[in-house]
């Protein structure tokens, strides 16, 4: 059945086309004859739509018209009855059907441009409802999930608890078991990692906007540009390993010879190179950002006798700074949904610590490892994915969202 | 009167390049100090260019240079030890387009003051920033919301903020180009009142494409066109008994 169904779905695309084209020169030959009737002096415009639309005005019905009948025969297919045979029948005949009846409405006065319009206007509102309505199908599966979950384990032991091991929690012996799907350790290694990665990635990225926007000239920033834009194009499997292969290890010699000894994975590690990671998008939103402030204020900052740097720090900076704290948020919503290069370099353990020296775990990390592994779909373990999901999800959720009406209120400014 | 005292600024052979490009052909021209000498000419014949001589603005322009000579009281304002920083806090600038900063009205007034700490207390610095949004009559419509955003008020509201801003840096000079261009007839008015007050105290050279505006409010005009100075004399003379074919064209609108 699945392989008479593409052979099917071809026949359709070829039916399809087969319209548009007998249409057309059916259209293209009926003006003809209206035009050698009126004595060659007829023009295009004293038709209402042009030969090529009632091709696909034809098309479109067509393909409506034989997918409705395909969807019928899966249907009754589906339910055991085979008959092939009749079922090609009726798709052939319902395109020659349709081409033959919309063939007779063929004129100058029968509006095949505004149906053409109207049929690709209702193609994109469907195609946007779905995109639509499979986010909120996401969501919905999320909060379902995560319903099932906290049906298991209290809310607030989830939100508040300080303890996290979920493994322990799968034995049936265990006493106290919602104390071990505490969430805070989780959220804290997230935030902290967050934080290493905005130490970098801020001031670095920011340095880096006002440098391009203020100071280089056009052909330094030709260059530097997209080679900075590079970095956010970087596989983060690749940041993965070389923050697991390159730096951590570096990390772990230096606080070496500083004379305590720190574990391999390291919340510095990850935080670092993700702070590389997202120093593009840092520079390039700032630099969006600061390039906008109009020209005009500049000006007006140097004619009161204020120098380069005055301008840029009092008013540049002053009437970018929105934008660039959008710049911000979108940064650290990146950062907090990384999942690679923390999966890779900061480690397993749920350690409730702010020593960027120790590992730490994240959500996301976590996330991978409570649902790869054999595990039983339906116990805790693998549902506290959900909620750990759902918690990421409102909190990048409230940062865009956050982020998103700083910026445009600054827009709105000028 | 004025042809007795000396001139603010001397332009000797002021010649303006935009790249390869030459703006400005050699102007020779005397400002005179306190009054108003407006610029007229078609557009694109380099009064604007001309203009930010003046304050060395086109330094800030990449590929324009200028050469000759200009001096303002007797000292040359590109003299390589002269930092055009200082020459600016002495020489205001208010542009086509108002551009209030994004920050309070006080802060708008308060930041040349602040960058050049020409004051030395909280006081002082209020005293200057009302005396300023008085002198550029805005004091009455704005002393009760002196912390909201300068980008809030109307146009001609916004066009005198600026003026204030470049007032309380106490400069000699103000230059304005075409600061009427984006205003209604009502605040072009108020901003014509408000030049005459301040001619008494400032040298002030403002650039229009408004004949009526040149004659209203300038006491000297200079009639440019196509990076020459044809020609420049009193207003009334300019007006009523041009000595040039081409400024009689351009004054009766054959031209421009
Ligand atoms: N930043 C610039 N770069 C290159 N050419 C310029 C620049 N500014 C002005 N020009 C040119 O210099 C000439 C004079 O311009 P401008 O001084 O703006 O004229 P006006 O103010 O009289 O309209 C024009 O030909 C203009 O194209
Ligand atoms: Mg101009």
């Amino acid at each position: 059945m699945g392989q008479i169904s593409i052979y099917m779905m071809l026949l359709i695309a070829v039916l399809t086309i087969g319209g548009f084209v007998y249409n057309r020169s059916s259209a293209l030959g009926k003006f003809r004859a209206a035009r050698a009737a009126a004595g060659g002096k007829m023009v295009s415009s004293a038709w209402h739509s042009q030969a090529s639309y009632h091709g696909y005005f034809t098309a479109w019905l067509v393909a409506l018209s034989t997918l409705a009948v395909f969807i019928i025969g899966l249907v009754i297919n589906g339910q055991g009855m085979v008959f092939n045979g009749l079922w090609l029948a009726a798709i052939i005949l319902t395109a020659l059907g349709v081409t033959i009846i919309t063939g007779r409405k063929v004129s100058g006065t029968f509006r095949a441009r505004t149906y053409v319009e109207r049929f690709i206007h209702g193609l994109l509102i469907c195609l946007s409802v779905i995109a639509v309505l499979t986010t909120l199908g996401i969501i919905a599966s999320l909060l379902f999930e995560s319903l099932r979950f906290f049906r298991e384990v209290p809310f607030m032991d989830f939100l508040f608890g300080l303890q996290w091991s979920p493994q322990t929690a799968m034995r049936a012996d265990q006493v106290g078991q919602s104390g071990s799907f505490g969430a805070i350790p989780v959220f804290a290694g997230t935030f902290l990692i967050m934080l290493v990665a905005m130490a970098i990635a801020g001031p670095v990225g920011l340095m880096i906007a006002i440098y391009l926007t203020e100071y280089a000239s056009a052909g330094v920033r030709k260059w530097i540009k997209p080679a900075i834009e590079i970095l956010a194009g970087v596989p983060t499997v690749v940041y993965g390993f070389f923050a697991l292969l390159t730096f951590a290890p570096f990390v772990r010699g230096f606080a070496e010879t500083l004379g305590f000894s720190v574990p391999t994975q390291s919340a510095l590690a990850a935080g670092v190179v993700m702070g590389v990671m997202i120093i593009p998008f840092v520079s390039s939103l700032s630099s969006d950002v600061i390039n906008s402030v109009p020209q005009t204020l500049r000006d007006g900052s140097y004619a009161l006798g204020a120098t380069e740097s005055e301008t840029m720090k009092k008013v540049v900076f002053t009437a970018a700074l929105p934008g660039i704290i959008g710049a911000f948020m979108l940064a650290i919503s990146r950062a907090i949904g990384e999942t690679m290069i923390v999966y890779m370099a900061a480690g397993k353990a749920a350690n409730l610590t702010a020593n960027p020296f120790e590992a730490v775990t994240t959500v996301t990390v976590q996330i991978v490892a409570l649902l790869t592994g054999d595990s039983d779909f339906d116990s805790a373990k693998t549902l506290v994915a959900f909620a750990l999901g759902l918690v990421l999800f409102v909190i990048t959720l409230i940062l865009n969202v956050v982020a998103l009406t700083v910026v445009r209120r600054y827009r709105a400014r000028y | 009167m004025t042809e007795t005292t000396k001139p603010k600024f001397t332009c000797r052979d002021v010649r303006v390049h935009y790249g390869d490009f030459e703006a400005l052909h050699g102007i020779d021209i005397d400002i005179p100090d306190h009054g108003v000498t407006a610029f007229i000419g078609p557009s694109g014949c380099g009064k604007s260019t001309f203009l930010r001589t003046f304050n060395r603005m086109n330094d800030t322009i990449d590929g324009c240079r200028v050469s000759g000579q200009i001096l303002m009281d007797g000292e040359d304002i590109y003299d390589k030890n002269l930092d055009p920083v200082l020459l600016r806090a002495q020489v205001g600038m208010v542009f086509q387009k108002p551009n209030p900063f994004p920050k309070s009205i006080y802060d708008n007034v308060a930041y040349g003051p602040r960058i050049h700490g020409l004051t030395s207390s909280k006081a002082e610095l209020d005293v200057l920033v009302e005396k300023s949004l008085r002198r550029a009559g805005l004091w009455d419509e704005v002393k009760d919301r002196l912390k909201l955003s300068g980008t809030g008020l109307s146009g001609g509201q916004q066009q005198r903020l600026v003026i204030a801003r470049a007032i309380a840096v106490n400069p000699e000079v103000i230059l304005m180009d075409e600061p009427a261009s984006a205003l209604d007839p009502i605040a072009t008015a108020k901003l014509e009142a408000l030049i005459e007050e301040l001619k008494e105290r400032y040298c002030i050279i403002i650039v229009t494409h408004s004949m009526a505006q040149a004659a209203r409010v300038s006491d000297k005009t200079a009639f440019f066109y196509m990076g020459d100075l044809i020609e420049f004399d009193n207003t009334d003379k300019i007006f009523t008994n041009p000595g040039n074919d081409r400024t009689q064209d351009y004054i009766t609108g054959r031209t421009g």
